[in-house]
């Protein structure tokens, strides 16, 4: 029994040396890390607190975006569509979703109400380079709400490539609507509709303030 | 298919009720999963009206007007008559120690919890399950079958609405509350506490989607199947290049899929 122990503790010994070493977090402390931080900058800002929605989302933009794969989840939601785009277009489409992204992420984040979270232990072997990070939202008289990111390893670190609320997958859904729309107006089609979207819930375009 | 007799003949009417309404329309590229997509549509469109004209406001005074303290209280004490039917289902699913825990938290909640106002269960580390007959069909081997909206209650299969329909008519302590009037306000109060609860979830889905109906519809899909592996189903395979995968997932047998054994997920 004392040697299983050992064992077990110098093996996580030795993957903390390994992850502090090559100095980046393993993507289950990345995940905890960021979103304690972001929980508790929200929960502590007033202007947020009282729905500055500019505000929040620069808080998304600061301390969630960079975690996030935007290349990657946009060429999954494109599916076969994304070999059809010009490089010119698929900028364009990134740029675009990634936007949408922050937007939903920042309502979602604007629902928050002292909910708890449940950071499970990473499922993983040490090589693997694509996982998935389980959380689990724990709310009073209701099933606790599982998010799962899905993350590859990439020379800049961890990256979250799809989150799964509750079993539903960002990426495959959006993969859905992108698929209807181009086979309907094309992809220069779905840019504009990701543009019109997007400007729809612009808070307030400064160029049409006096 | 394993279906209980008394569910044969309104399910064959359905059946019949889609067909036809399915021959109506026309079906160049559609989804394969919603053959009625134009009827459902206009129900969804409906349904949108009702929403923002009645269910809406609502739920939005019934929020602002009631403390979240209260609100809560509320909520538990539904999930508690709840819990007694989703141990069925988890019985009838085969999961007969989940069934035990759902019939233990209800023994928990309603004495303890005074009559389940307070989720004391959950605090003592036995969590809420969520299920109901549409999901024991789904475990039985039914498959989605058409993609439904149904008027007011919206997303919904084939499956799940006879599943529904059992589950309300057999399953649901507040039918059994008499008098009527008590009954029929129970049932109110139970449905705007569940529209409140929404009214986030409902900003988000407008803030994301660019097709409001194919969103929820994906959505709903994605995670009915979910709730039927009891969040372990397979995962898809990680698609760029390759073809898409056929729409028809094979949500048959689910056998248990550790998440550890998933597929190796090519780029």
């Amino acid at each position: 029994m004392k040697t299983i122990i050992s064992v077990i503790l110098g093996g996580l010994l030795a993957s903390c040396v390994a992850c502090a070493g090559a100095q980046e977090l393993a993507p289950d402390v990345l995940v905890k890390n960021v979103t304690t931080e972001v929980v508790e900058l929200i929960t502590k800002d007033k202007e947020i607190r009282s729905g500055n929605r500019g505000k929040l989302i620069q808080v998304v933009e600061a301390k969630v975006l960079p975690h996030f794969n935007f290349s990657s989840m946009t060429a999954l939601a494109m599916g076969q569509n994304w070999n059809k785009a010009t490089p010119e277009q698929k900028k364009r489409l990134v740029d675009e979703f990634k936007t949408l992204l922050v937007r939903t992420y920042a309502s979602a984040l604007a629902a928050y109400s002292e909910q708890r979270f449940d950071f499970r232990p990473l499922r993983a072997r040490p090589t693997d380079t694509d996982v998935i990070v389980n959380v689990r939202v724990i709310q009073p008289g209701a099933q606790p709400v599982p998010i799962d990111y899905s993350m590859e390893k990439t020379a800049a670190g961890w990256k979250v490539y799809d989150v799964m609320v509750g079993g539903v997958s960002l990426v495959a859904n959006y993969r859905t609507e992108f698929n209807a729309t181009v086979r309907e107006v094309g992809i220069e089609g779905l840019i504009r509709n990701l543009q019109v979207k997007n400007r729809s819930f612009e808070p307030a375009p400064p160029a049409e303030k006096k | 298919m394993t279906l209980p007799r008394a569910l044969c003949l309104p399910l064959r009417m359905l059946l019949l009720l889609l067909a036809l309404a399915g021959g109506c329309a026309t079906t160049e590229d559609r989804d394969p999963r919603d053959p009625l997509e134009p009827l459902n549509r206009a129900v969804f469109r409906f349904n949108e009206v009702v929403d923002d004209a009645v269910a809406k406001p609502v739920a939005g005074a019934y929020r602002d007007l009631l403390h979240e303290q209260i609100r809560g209280r509320i909520r538990n004490f539904f999930a508690n008559l709840g819990d007694l039917w989703i141990g069925v289902n988890d019985v009838l699913q085969g999961k007969f120690f989940d069934g035990f825990e759902d019939g233990m938290r209800f023994v928990f909640n309603s004495t303890f919890g005074i009559f389940g106002l307070h989720d004391v269960a959950s605090d003592m580390g036995i969590e809420k399950r969520d299920e109901d007959f549409g999901q024991t069909l789904g475990r039985w081997g039914v498959g989605d079958g058409p993609y439904i909206i149904l008027p007011i209650l919206s997303s919904s299969t084939l499956r799940d609405t006879v599943g529904w329909g059992v589950d309300i008519f057999v399953g649901d302590p507040v039918g059994e509350f008499r008098p009527i009037a008590l009954r029929n306000s129970a049932y109110a109060l139970r449905l705007v506490n569940r529209r409140a609860d929404l009214l986030d979830a409902s900003r988000i889905l407008e803030q994301a989607a660019l097709d409001k109906y194919v969103f929820q519809r994906d959505a709903y899909l994605q995670r009915r199947r979910s709730q039927i592996y009891d969040g372990n189903a397979p995962r898809e395979p990680r698609q760029r290049d390759e073809e898409e995968a056929p729409a028809k997932e094979p949500a048959k047998e689910p056998a248990r899929a550790p998440a550890e054994e998933a597929p190796a997920k090519p780029r």
